[in-house]
């Protein structure tokens, strides 16, 4: 079994990219501890020839609902919010209202897309991360893309 | 639903470049908090880092009990990680802060300014008659030699000469736990997991502090 340190050399950015399309900038880096520590303490238990990668997003995944349900009880401020800054640096024009269309989308598209083109998952994890069948998440994730392309109008090309 | 392939692919490349993957994401303070709290709930079974040495960087590898593993640059610390992972536990996060202490030990042991280790050891790597000589080694002086015959004997077994050579050879700590010091009867330096150079570099600095 590889060191623990490589996993986190090797799988590391991509999660941070996960957590962050799943919760925004402020609540990734929780996110990405708490799926870390997780990983770690089952880590001796997984078995030979897993899927690392997905086994990792699986528990961010969960992580991210645990996240959410926490924030949604926790009091919110009233009144306008403040413009959330970006996280990496200078983003192209465009990419705060694409992030902010992901964020409008249904949860299961929402979900499909960030697994199937941000982590990189075959639709049999994607599906199983969903609890939902591989073609329901292909679905999932076409009917995901034609909804950014909807609702985010500020692409390159109008 | 759309069959624009074309434009789907436009926003999904759109999508990849709005959530870069960027190592610097993932930097020294996450880990370090990382490590922190993995250290706290009890499931940091194996730390390491390295340090500079006179012959080259040395990997430090210490669990809750102690310094368990020094290696030097020549035996590959990739693949004594992937030993220790085996053989200890899989739970191994590169953390400094379980190490300080032999860290500065060894810092002013090669600059000469420190003759004895004083730092927690764990000798779960070793077992039997080799652990036996081992916790020997411990007791030679700075700056003294022992042969491989004379530590059989303080172990309670003179005729086991070879299987001293042997257990110096597989000192999971050297350094610390100065192995080095085991030389030939007659008097050539002998073989050392460091190499004979680093081995010579040692006798001779302890010789002249």
């Amino acid at each position: 079994m590889r060191p623990f340190e490589e996993i986190v050399e090797e799988h590391g950015a991509v999660v941070m990219r996960v957590c962050r399309a799943l919760l925004g900038p402020h609540d990734a880096q929780d996110a990405w501890s708490e799926t870390f520590l997780s990983a770690m303490r089952a880590y001796p238990d997984l078995r030979p020839r897993s899927n690392v990668r997905a086994w990792l997003i699986t528990i961010a995944h969960r992580k991210a609902i645990d996240q959410t349900r926490k924030s949604s009880r926790a009091p919110r401020p009233t009144g306008d919010l403040p413009e959330s800054p970006t996280a990496v640096g200078a983003p192209g024009p465009g990419d705060d209202d694409l992030r902010a269309a992901l964020e409008a989308l249904p949860p299961k598209q929402r979900g499909a897309v960030i697994y199937r083109y941000l982590a990189d998952l075959p639709y049999g994890e994607v599906g199983a991360l969903l609890e939902s069948s591989e073609a329901a998440a292909r679905r999932s994730a076409a009917d995901g893309i034609a909804n950014l392309r909807k609702s985010y109008t500020k692409g390159p090309e109008q | 639903m759309t069959t624009d392939t074309s434009t789907d692919n436009e926003i999904i490349a759109q999508l990849a470049a709005a959530f870069p993957v960027a190592d610097s994401d993932t930097d020294a303070e996450l880990r370090a908090r990382l490590a922190a709290e993995a250290e706290r709930e009890g499931l940091l079974d194996v730390s390491y880092r390295t340090v500079d040495s006179p012959f080259g960087p040395l990997l430090l590898a210490s669990t809750p009990l102690g310094l368990v593993r020094v290696a030097f640059q020549r035996e590959d610390h990739e693949a004594v990680l992937a030993k220790l992972s085996t053989a200890i536990s899989p739970r191994i996060l590169h953390s400094p802060r379980r190490t300080d202490d032999v860290a500065r030990q060894l810092d002013e042991y090669f600059a000469g300014r420190r003759r004895h280790f004083d730092v927690p050891i764990d000798l779960q790597l070793v077992g039997g008659f080799r652990r036996e000589v081992i916790s020997h080694l411990r007791e030679i002086a700075y700056g003294s030699t022992e042969s491989y015959a004379t530590v059989a004997k303080a172990t309670g077994n003179p005729a086991a000469v070879r299987a001293v050579g042997s257990a110096c050879s597989h000192n999971p700590v050297p350094v610390v736990v100065p192995c080095h010091r085991v030389v030939r009867s007659d008097g050539t330096i002998g073989q050392y997991l460091g190499g004979t150079e680093a081995k010579a570099v040692l006798l001779a600095m302890e010789a002249a502090a």
